[in-house]
């Protein structure tokens, strides 16, 4: 699928919109890590916690949850969040 | 909390036994570079031979929040970076090339993962812990190269045996049921969370160790950290609390001394102290202070031949805290004599109406003769003094708030 990438990650991508395939967003965010290693851990804690100030959209829609599943067409954006300045 | 009978339970590791001061002559470096790690970046100021012109190199990761940058002297090249940022979570950099190109660490420090489902052997209730950052970064024995060691916030140590490029839980210390007890939480210690610090590897000994929580006390093992006990004795705690409380007790600095690793010198939360090993008794040198100014504040540097010659900046530790310098008159503090008397050192700095202050990873030493001192600010001053404190100049003003400040030198 595709991925927007917001600025603070990009110098592990050096792009704004990526691919990587997988079937649920745990999976999509295993490969971004396997080809840019590093960058899931700057978003997903040892615990397997979203870290506070990032946040995941797919298709729009805002979600906790690594499991969601994700079907080919949508889209998912990595945004860091506004967090009061 | 812990209670005196708990804290007892911990064995006294045995005493070291004492050791001739170490002395030798001063080996003047060719350059001195000090290591400024700040709260939006790192700079390397690059000194001459004479340390009078100065070559500021950054800044690096602009916008991180840099806590601790640190040279490896064993190689005298390896330099590793404790960063985060504003959103992203915390990881180290590791450069070889003294700051030209930086490449992460494939496993920095993090907790293990507790299991979403607790387990029958204990687990259940318990939250897995989350590094937020590592805080302060320790080079290994000289006989173990590419050992180095972390401490976090929330309080967590780490090794890494490859160079800074993974990292592995001290389980010894991070597990350990009492100091799982003593150790803050989110909730607890500084304004932004608690930190494991002043991690010493005695130079005469890799297995032998010291570290700093605040709070939580000064620690000891003689195992390689994988058994821990508290060295708090002698040290007090703010009015009203109980010392037998481990967790009560805030070292913010606690420093070898290189000219005798059994001397340890320590600015605390309450009070400046000297400990003599084999002692296992803290003594509170900062009395001898001024009385208007105290003995309060965070760093503190101890001479690189001279055991008896030490450093400390002091803040306002009075009322509510206000952690600026002394009546806005900032001033380092100097004893030559184990702390029998200090000397006000503020030729140079700010007459008044100064506001900032040092914290505890802002000032450093380097091994020139006299020594040189480097102190940043928290309004991103960096001052220098090239004779040991007796004159001051700014070497940079408009940093961003100084974190750390650590020095090396270059052949």
């Amino acid at each position: 699928m595709q991925v927007l990438i917001p600025t603070p990650l990009r110098s592990y991508t050096g792009a704004r919109l990526v691919e990587a395939p997988g079937t649920t967003l745990g999976e999509v965010l295993a490969e971004l890590d396997r080809r840019f290693p590093g960058i899931r851990f700057r978003m997903i804690d040892e615990q397997e916690a979203m870290r506070p100030h990032i946040r995941f959209f797919v298709d729009g829609e805002q979600t906790f949850d690594l499991s969601r599943p994700v079907r080919p067409g949508e889209a998912l954006q990595i945004v860091q969040a506004l967090s009061g300045g | 909390m812990a209670s005196k009978k708990k804290a007892a339970k911990k064995a006294a590791p045995r005493a070291r036994r004492p050791s001739a001061p170490v002395r030798r002559a001063p080996k003047r470096a060719a350059r001195t570079v000090v290591l400024v790690a700040t709260r939006k970046g790192a700079w390397l100021f690059h000194g001459d031979a004479a340390r009078k012109r100065w070559r500021a190199d950054g800044p690096h990761f602009l916008g991180h929040v840099l806590s601790h940058l640190v040279l490896d002297p064993r190689d005298g090249r390896t330099l590793l970076a404790a960063a985060k940022t504003g959103h992203l979570g915390p990881t180290v950099f590791r450069s070889t090339d003294l700051g030209r190109t930086w490449k992460e660490a494939s496993r920095p420090p993090a907790f293990p993962r507790v299991p979403a489902v607790a387990s029958a052997e204990g687990q259940a209730g318990e939250k897995g812990r989350v590094v937020d950052h590592t805080f302060w970064l320790t080079p290994g024995h000289a006989s173990e190269p590419g050992t180095w060691y972390a401490g976090t916030s929330p309080h967590g140590l780490f090794r890494s045996e490859d160079g800074g490029v993974t990292w592995d839980p001290v389980a010894g210390l991070n597990d350990d049921p009492a100091y799982r007890r003593w150790m803050g939480g989110p909730q607890d210690g500084t304004p932004d969370g608690p930190k494991l610090h002043s991690v010493i590897v005695d130079p005469r000994d890799a297995a032998h160790l010291y570290l700093g929580m605040s709070s939580g006390g000064v620690h000891e093992s003689l195992d390689r950290g994988a058994s821990w006990a508290p060295l708090v004795q002698g040290m007090e705690v703010v009015e009203g609390f109980d010392p037998a409380t481990i967790a009560f007790h805030d070292p913010h600095c606690v420093r070898l001394c290189p000219s005798n690793p059994d001397r340890l010198w320590q600015q605390n939360h309450c009070g400046i102290y000297r400990l003599d090993r084999p002692e296992r008794t803290w003594v509170r040198v900062g009395r001898s202070m001024p009385k208007q100014v105290g003995d309060i504040g965070f760093p503190m540097v101890v001479h690189p031949r001279d055991q008896d010659t030490a450093w400390v900046f002091p803040m306002d530790g009075s009322t509510v805290w206000p952690r600026t310098a002394v009546g806005g008159k900032p001033a380092a503090f100097v004893t030559r004599n184990g702390g029998k008397t200090w000397k006000r050192l503020a030729a140079g700095l700010p007459a008044e109406q100064a506001w900032w202050t040092v914290k505890r990873q802002a000032m450093a030493a380097d091994r020139g003769a006299p020594v040189g001192l480097y102190v940043g600010t928290t309004q991103g001053e960096l001052w220098a003094s090239r004779d040991e404190g007796a004159r001051w100049t700014c070497l940079a003003r408009h940093l961003p708030e100084i974190y750390a400040v650590e020095t090396a030198e270059l052949g």
